[in-house]
């Protein structure tokens, strides 16, 4: 009897081929579209790379990698060369030429693409040779590689043949690059139906090397957290994040499901208004507080940190002094050490500030944004109380939370809750966004408008400075100044957990501190 | 009446353009689409422009007569979101939310009555007091819990059913059925159950009291004096003269089934309209959420009509008196 279960089970295994294997994936949210120009975001991005490719790839630890270019240096201080990878083709056959890198560029640069951030440094690309490019930037640009990976090359012919060369966005005509994908990367686009699937299937001619198993992948984003615990434990999809805190045990526990678990590159933080001669809540006083570093400094002490972490992010998060991640260009473990909790120091500087009974200030948080935003401000809320301070909580959705402290209106807040990772991987994109005013772009999501001339300076310098070392010596320096001013209150970085089924999914398998999946970096068994 | 349903017609636009013009109300304080269409660092600059390409710039009250004006015209505009056109997106979730309605619907009516029936006749039985102790619970429980109530056993437990998605469709012209594959099939059981159980309930306890109440009729004695066998006391008289308001309940409860299948359809990620209605408020996706709005309202508004049309088909004292009164 065994041996004819056995022999069943030989010629039943024979008869699939060996590597046949589907990886069924899923998170709560689906693509907002596959047009690489827009649909800036996360988890739409990891699928365009999937399908496309930049002239740099991206490891998984961050660093850059050869991808349409095999090699890149700096001619002169204005200008990257890039050797283009010879024999490439598109998906439909189309070959890979230095045209297609102009045109994507252009196309890039069109004034709806959310994109054309990634790209806004550059002034032209030049067709040295059939297989060298050269791009040209409006002064010198350090960090235009680490923005590269993300600048995904698309078939000119295809695109003009599918009369789909225009970024175009809402109210126009719908447009077919946001529905069909002809890239050159590691994965063909099979079937997209919008809030349902996608599926990909790998490019048996692409250049690179696939040895991860996958044979086919369907993205199947699924909304409801609990529903997506259930099919991962029922065995209808073999990946899914993130993970709900309460669901981890269960999974865990759960014959053939097991969670994986890593930082994230997000680090969420408080700002404090710092521009106006009176704050919101104190009208009549004439009074900033928040101008005052003592003030900053109190409120930076009274925030027990340790305790936010166990309780209410029940030991997912990173705590923090840094305002970005390891792994991040310019991060420093100096910066990252945090002053300690020290409520009794926050009363006496209050005191010496002259503001020995508090002041009434409101705390501005969303509260569907980030891991358990709200409950976050609501543990600060007590803490503040306890030193004196007279503080409101005003949690609300995300896209009026992003209104009110935004330009939309005009900084609308006094203390707020925001988080940031550095699009770049690079600590310069922080300063320019949260901690400065002055340089090119500078201030978008300073909310509080935190000014000091001489972190201006240092971000300015080191957006030019093509030295690395002396770049990110510039970059510490920067956040050093910033952080003795208490210029914000870091939190944290939160932690992020994947789901996955052990059957199916390799054991050498992490997840991405980007959240997202990049196919080439998992791996079947 | 002609004039009767010309009437109503005409009520309907004005219900339809006044739903229209409360979502818009509502619209301007659900925060900016701008946010969840750009990256986070994007400039001012960069938001306004998208702004005035989308038209998001002029006075709510001009963006809503725009939107009548285009709906007029057919044209519901493009969804902010997926960027393809409103209707187009409509047209492809509208079988799957109007299959799953119809199977709920369906099982509402075949459990639901003879469940009533049953319970009616045989009062104090066994199995009466398990069926009534069940429908408090179809009654009682939130839907989004029996659905998860309802995957955590088939799905995660026995494994027998799919817990989410709609299975393979297969398409017939512009409409996309799961009615002709195992998996759609399959996939249909758990939603369809999860929405239809609250209606199922519903109907067999309006049923059971009917039953109740007729049976004490006297033309139920009569029938049985006559020596009319149960069976056609109990279905051919008593079932027949209850089904009357049955019916009024379930026309309108049809309805409520397509607006209630939001929460259904967000549980089973069912590819459907109050899914997409879910993702569009989550995006402030307006093209999609009041061309939405609106579709419900005129669902409503059919309903409405057609049921009020039924009581002339139904009852002919209504078209007696009225008809008296006309002269």
């Amino acid at each position: 009897m065994r041996y004819v279960v056995a022999t069943a089970l030989a010629v039943a295994m024979a008869a699939l081929p060996a590597h046949a294997k589907v990886l069924r994936y899923s998170t709560n949210a689906d693509l907002l579209g596959l047009d690489p120009a827009i649909n800036n975001e996360g988890p739409t991005n990891a699928m365009k790379g999937n399908l496309y490719e930049g002239l740099l790839y991206r490891n998984f630890d961050l660093s850059l990698a050869p991808s349409l270019a095999t090699e890149w240096s700096q001619v002169n201080p204005e200008t990257w060369r890039f050797k283009l990878r010879p024999g490439v083709k598109f998906h439909d056959g189309t070959p890979f030429t230095a045209e297609d890198v102009a045109f994507s560029l252009t196309r890039y640069n069109h004034e709806q693409a959310d994109m054309r951030g990634y790209t806004a440094t550059i002034k032209e690309v030049k067709i040295v040779d059939p297989t060298t490019i050269d791009i040209l930037t409006k002064g010198p640009d350090p960090i235009l590689p680490q923005q590269l990976p993300l600048f995904f090359i698309m078939s000119k012919v295809w695109a003009e043949k599918n009369n789909t060369t225009q970024v175009v966005r809402g109210t126009s005509a719908p447009t077919f690059i946001n529905f069909n994908a002809n890239g050159t990367g590691p994965y063909k686009l099979v079937e997209r139906v919008a809030d349902n699937r996608t599926v990909v299937e790998p490019n048996k001619d692409w250049w690179g090397k696939l040895d991860n198993g996958i044979t086919r992948a369907e993205f199947r984003p699924i909304a409801n957290a609990a529903t997506r615990v259930a099919a991962l434990l029922s065995g209808e999809i073999d990946l899914m994040y993130p993970v709900p805190s309460q669901d981890k045990q269960r999974i865990n526990t759960s014959k053939g499901t097991k969670v994986l678990e890593g930082p994230e590159l997000r680090t969420i933080f408080l700002g404090f208004d710092q521009h106006r001669a009176e704050l919101l809540d104190m009208k009549g006083s004439g009074k900033n507080p928040f101008k005052d570093k003592r003030v900053r400094e109190a409120f930076y002490k009274a925030i027990d940190i340790q305790t936010i972490a166990r309780v209410v992010m029940r030991g997912e998060s990173r705590p923090t002094g840094s305002m970005v991640a390891p792994g991040i260009a310019g991060f420093s473990e100096d910066v990252d050490k945090r002053p300690a909790f020290n409520p009794d120091e926050a009363k006496k500087l209050l005191a010496d500030a002259g503001y020995p009974n508090g002041f009434a200030v409101t705390l501005d948080c969303p509260n569907d944004r980030y891991t358990n935003d709200e409950a976050i401000c609501q543990a600060i809320v007590p803490m503040l109380t306890r030193v004196g301070i007279q503080i409101k909580l005003n949690a609300q959705t995300r896209s009026l939370h992003f209104d009110k402290i935004g330009l939309k209106e005009n900084r609308n807040t006094s203390f707020y809750m925001l988080g940031w990772t550095p699009g770049t991987f690079d600590a310069h994109n922080m300063l320019v966004n949260i901690v400065t005013m002055d340089g090119p772009g500078a201030g978008q999501n300073n909310s509080g408008v935190y000014r000091n001339a001489k972190v201006e300076e240092l971000t300015v310098k080191a957006g030019t400075e093509m030295d690395p070392k002396k770049r990110i010596e510039m970059l510490v320096e920067a956040q050093k100044i910033h952080k003795d001013e208490y210029g914000h209150i870091p939190l944290h970085q939160q932690t992020l957990a994947w789901g996955v089924r052990d059957e199916i999914i390799h054991d050498s398998v992490k997840p991405r501190p980007s959240n997202d999946v990049d196919l080439r970096q998992i791996k079947l068994k | 009446m002609f004039a009767y349903i010309v009437r109503r017609a005409l009520q309907s636009v004005l219900v339809m353009a006044s739903v229209a013009f409360v979502a818009f109300a509502l619209f301007q304080y659900m925060g900016d689409p701008i946010n969840q269409m750009v990256a986070q660092d994007a400039t001012l600059e960069q938001r306004n422009a998208l702004r005035s390409v989308l038209g998001l710039d002029r006075p709510f009250y001009v963006q809503f007569l725009f939107f009548l004006k285009n709906l007029i015209t057919g044209n519901f505009g493009f969804s902010f979101r997926v960027g393809t056109p409103v209707a187009q997106i409509i047209a492809e979730r509208l079988p799957a939310t109007l299959e799953l309605v119809i199977v709920a619907a369906m099982f509402a009516l075949f459990i639901g009555v003879p469940a009533g029936v049953y319970t009616g006749l045989h009062r104090h039985g066994a199995l009466s007091r398990f069926m009534l102790t069940v429908s408090l619970i179809g009654v009682s429980l939130p839907t989004f819990l029996i659905g998860i109530l309802l995957i955590l056993i088939f799905a995660v437990l026995l494994g027998w059913l799919p817990s989410f998605g709609r299975g393979d469709v297969v398409n017939i012209g512009f409409w996309s059925t799961g009615f002709l594959t195992k998996s759609g099939l399959k996939a249909l059981i758990l939603p369809a159950i999860t929405l239809g159980l609250f209606q199922t309930t519903l109907i067999m306890r309006l049923v059971r009291s009917e039953m109740l109440e007729v049976l004490r009729a006297d033309y139920i004695k009569f029938a049985r004096a006559r020596g009319l066998t149960n069976r056609a006391v109990n279905f051919g008289h008593a079932l027949k003269n209850t089904l009357v308001p049955v019916i009024t309940i379930a026309g309108l409860q049809i309805g409520g089934l397509i607006a209630f299948a939001i929460i259904t359809e967000t549980v089973f990620q069912w590819p459907g309209m109050g899914f997409l209605f879910i993702t569009a408020i989550q995006f402030v996706d307006i093209p999609v959420m009041s061309t939405y709005l609106v579709l419900v309202a005129l669902f409503f508004v059919i309903i409405n009509l057609v049921v009020d049309l039924l009581y002339f088909a139904v009852d002919p004292r209504l078209r007696v008196e009225r008809s008296v009164s006309a002269h």
